[in-house]
């Protein structure tokens, strides 16, 4: 979609003739991700929409005991600390942050009165500077009032590298001054166009300058309240048995009127997800469980039960495949996969292209993922206005084999293709984990069939994902042809989550392969895109730029999405809850109730 | 005496060493990362998980890491876990009561059920009683508990909807309401965790006993005119139950290590779940404290073990 189209229809939505559910559909078609839809409304001046829960109770309490099961146990309760999804769904509940994000990627405040939008003053033209104002009269667990200085400490503690807080990323690079006591202004160093970060959904959570003002630093860890939180949350923190269980009571003096619904809080942890999803949907012992990487399947079976439904909302996750570029078995100054070095076969476009069209992806949204993902063919899908519609997937062997009997790979008499001795016989290799062996035999079987060998490799999930430098099978080693894993996009804007697209970001041994770009692959005209986007104010055209930016990687058939992954969470029938794909399940836990 | 004890108590302190010297290079060469999550979050730049890493210690070498845990160890600082940045006593001390409970109910149990049904399958050897128990004896020990386990869930869980089979730590409720619910939620890890073991300890008694048996001074009591109960009882077991002692004082450290799978699936907060999680999250602290102590615990039950045997039968002095 051309950002003249974009135009016409905000200006629809403007006069009333599109409704901005309609409008946020049509970016979705068009691949741009509901909350940049909706980013984009807000830029132009159209008020922020709502896709929350809506809440019935008429009286805060009475709601008895909602009890929520975590799979993995949650193991401390400092948000700025919080490693996990685990931990940052616990912290939540006591602590909240100036805003959050609703399932369509709405900026919903919660600490803040209003968002801010240049209507009302809050984003300054020139996209250096945001003001919050701050809601009035809200108050810490331990009666002190919340005020704009709580928010310029919690930048001047998670900025501290001493501090080692986890979401330090989002408050180093920026400056935050007190207005007045309802009042904090938030200064960028250059324009920025994706404002909603610091002090937004998981990493903004605010902590109490009054609390936490004598631990910053080294001294951090020392903090009593990072085991016994004290913040501005619906539920007061009543006991906390770290990677066991946490308990909390109703805050009377909560912020939202009528707000929390339930009497206590339970959060347990451990054990796995088939048997957490089995507590809520089969027994009925827990209310609510999270992140169900369950096969459908075994879900609907328990669905069946009649106790407890299945839901599920979009999230920026994605599952794909890297067909690397480089040498991966060739050592150039003490690396594999060294830029240097030029992929013996994959190196060509043709059997690249062919290897796309081998990837039955309905089939393993169908039979694996079921309401777990979504094929595609673009890297971002979420929010819908950053999704690309150009990209098409297609699933054709016959294809395939045109293709790469017309680039010249002829089979041998193994069957398997080769061209000037060299063959196309691949290691494929994934994290262990059911869906994705599964997904692996699927696609090794296609490429049987064009002549393609895969050679499948599985590493265990703690030392593929690790950063261990000395392990080779590491994911950002890429020491093999293709590997699978699924990068999540914690924010409902994808500029930070495409820096995996930039030649400055490639791993080499030089960063200790932390560099974000697995696939080594660059293109001048992708970082161009890229910086021009990280500059530009106007979000259709900082979209187009994005989009640009994936659609090169995904046309050079460098990275192959299968699944645009769904967040699958279980819940009794009468609890009504509220998740979201951009922010942690109990960001709306205010709101829950039950019916 | 007095010197056999010392001189075991020194024999010890190497060993232990050895011990925590192979833990340490065994848990540094295997492969993993404690911060393995955040690799894969964009938001936490690579900078920022360079200096988290510097400052917990991980870039040091294994040798310099292990002399500065040893060197705390020895003053009484077990370190501060990774994941949750608490002490480890801490988090080991909030552990151990329920461990304690389980565990130790289960050996109760074990016991109750494998002393009367060893002796009496032993005083009537290839009886019907005998054959019946030796049967399910082997059935016992040869189902894994994550079966059984698996097994009960369905059945009393799922099917029967009769116990819960999440363990809460946190009762809501008061007095015998409060015993109650702690009985329901218990009776199935202790099940599970009481009957492996007892199929075990029925072996273990019955061989004992059908040692004893046939011993001559048997013969002579119940050539005195004694009953076949004062026999069996006074004369019999308590000399066949000299090596079942020893086999549970050498079950004890069990008891405040956990039971990793049983913990692990009724998701039980004890020992050897928080071994687990440390273990996946790569949180060598705990990991290294709770091995640790468990290695400490086999070293002072066998020793415990060995002095009780001498207790026990007179024939063995330590002089």
């Amino acid at each position: 979609m051309k950002d003249q189209e974009i135009r016409g229809l905000i200006a629809d939505v403007k006069e009333g003739t599109l409704s901005r559910r309609s409008f946020i559909q049509k970016m979705a078609a068009v691949g741009i991700a509901a909350p940049i839809a909706s980013q984009i409304l807000v830029w132009n001046d159209v008020a922020m929409a709502n896709a929350t829960l809506e809440y019935k109770p008429t009286k805060a309490g009475g709601g008895g005991p909602l009890k929520i099961l975590l799979w993995q146990a949650p193991t401390l309760l400092n948000p700025h600390f919080a490693s996990g999804t685990k931990d940052q769904i616990a912290s939540r509940i006591f602590y909240e942050p100036l805003a959050g994000w609703d399932k369509e990627g709405n900026l919903i405040p919660c600490l803040a009165a209003e968002v801010p939008t240049k209507a009302n003053g809050g984003l300054s033209a020139d996209g250096l500077s945001v003001t919050w104002k701050l809601k009035p009269g809200v108050k810490w667990h331990d009666g002190k009032p919340f005020t704009a200085d709580d928010v310029v400490f919690t930048w001047e503690y998670a900025k501290e590298p001493a501090t080692a807080a986890y979401t330090t990323g989002s408050y180093t690079n920026i400056k935050v001054e007190k207005v007045d006591d309802l009042t904090v202004k938030v200064i960028f160093q250059q324009p920025t166009p994706f404002w909603a970060d610091p002090f937004v959904g998981t990493v903004g959570q605010i902590l109490p300058k009054h609390r936490f003002g004598d631990y910053v630093g080294a001294k951090s860890r020392e903090a009593p309240d990072n085991l016994k939180p004290i913040g501005t949350g619906p539920y007061k923190f009543v006991d906390f048995k770290p990677g066991d269980v946490l308990t909390g009571e109703r805050n009377p003096d909560y912020h939202i009127k009528n707000q929390p619904a339930f009497d206590t809080l339970e959060v347990k942890g451990g054990g796995d997800a088939v048997s957490a999803a089995r507590a809520v949907l089969q027994t009925g012992e827990y209310d609510y469980a999270w992140n169900l990487q369950v096969e459908d399947e075994v879900l609907k079976r328990m669905e069946t039960g009649g106790r407890g439904k299945v839901s599920t909302v979009p999230s920026g996750d994605i599952e794909f495949i890297i067909l690397n570029p480089t040498d991966p078995w060739t050592e150039v100054d003490g690396e594999r996969s060294s830029v240097k070095t030029k992929h013996p076969t994959l190196s060509d476009p043709k059997v690249r292209e062919a290897i796309n069209l081998l990837i039955d992806r309905d089939s393993v949204q169908k039979f694996i993922y079921g309401r777990g993902g979504i094929a595609t063919a673009s890297f971002v899908n979420e929010p819908k206005q950053f999704k690309s519609t150009k990209l098409k997937y297609e699933f054709n062997i016959d294809k395939a084999n045109k293709i790469l009997d017309e680039a010249g790979w002829k089979k041998g008499s193994d069957g398997i293709r080769e061209k000037d001795g060299k063959k196309l016989k691949y290691v494929f290799q994934t994290s262990i984990n059911a869906p994705r062996q599964k997904t692996q035999a699927i696609i090794k079987q296609a490429c049987q069939r064009a002549g393609i060998d895969l050679e499948l490799k599985s590493v265990t999930a703690s030392v593929f994902f690790s950063s261990d430098v000395a392990n080779p099978d590491t994911y950002t080693k890429l020491y093999v042809d293709m590997e699978m894993y699924t990068t999540t996009q914690p924010q409902p804007d994808p500029e930070r989550f495409l820096n995996q697209f930039v030649s400055w970001e490639i791993a080499n041994k030089e960063n200790k392969w932390l560099g974000r770009n697995v696939s080594r692959y660059s293109d001048p005209a992708a970082d161009e895109a890229y910086k021009a986007a990280q500059k530009e104010l106007d979000p259709a055209k900082r979209a187009a730029l994005l989009i640009k930016v994936n659609e090169i990687f995904c046309e050079a058939n460098i990275i192959l999405p299968l699944l645009s992954r769904t967040r699958v969470a279980a819940a009794a029938n009468n609890v009504m809850h509220d998740h979201s794909g951009w922010d942690v399940d109990t960001w709306n836990i205010a709101a829950w109730y039950r019916s | 005496m007095a010197t056999y004890l010392i001189r075991r108590l020194l024999i010890a302190i190497p060993s232990l060493l050895g011990i925590s010297l192979i833990l340490f290079t065994v848990l540094a060469l295997a492969p993993g990362d404690p911060f393995s999550e955040m690799a894969t979050n964009p938001n936490v730049p690579p900078e920022v998980r360079e200096a988290i890493r510097a400052s917990f210690g991980l870039n040091d070498p294994i040798f310099v890491r292990y002399l500065r845990w040893l060197s705390a160890m020895a003053q009484g600082d077990w370190g501060f876990s990774f994941a949750s940045r608490i002490n480890v006593d801490q988090l080991i001390l909030q552990r151990l009561p329920t461990t304690l409970f389980v565990v130790g109910s289960s050996q109760i149990l074990a016991l109750c059920v494998a002393l009367p049904v060893g002796i009496y399958a032993a005083t009537r050897p290839y009886s019907v009683f005998d054959q019946i128990a030796n049967t399910l004896a082997f059935i016992g020990f040869s189902l894994p508990t994550f079966f059984t386990g698996l097994l009960f869930i369905l059945l009393f869980s799922v099917t029967l909807d009769w116990f819960p089979f999440v363990y809460r730590s946190d009762i809501a409720a008061t007095g015998w309401r409060w015993y109650w619910e702690m009985f329901r939620q218990a009776i199935m890890p202790i099940t599970v965790l009481g009957l492996f073991q007892a199929a075990s300890y029925t072996r273990y008694v019955r061989s004992s006993v059908l040692d004893v048996i046939r011993l001559d001074y048997v013969t002579t009591a119940r050539a005195k005119g004694l009953s076949e109960r004062k026999v069996t009882l006074r004369h019999i077991t308590r000399n066949a139950l000299i090596p079942v002692v020893t086999l549970v004082a050498l079950q004890m450290p069990a008891v405040f290590g956990g039971a990793l799978v049983t913990e692990q699936i009724f998701r039980v907060p004890g020992i050897g779940s928080l071994l687990i999680d440390a273990i996946l999250a790569n949180d060598t602290p705990v990991i290294m404290a709770v091995t640790f102590v468990f290695a400490c615990l086999v070293v002072l039950f066998n020793l415990i073990a060995d002095v009780l045997y001498g207790w026990l039968d007179p024939r063995i002095s330590f002089s």
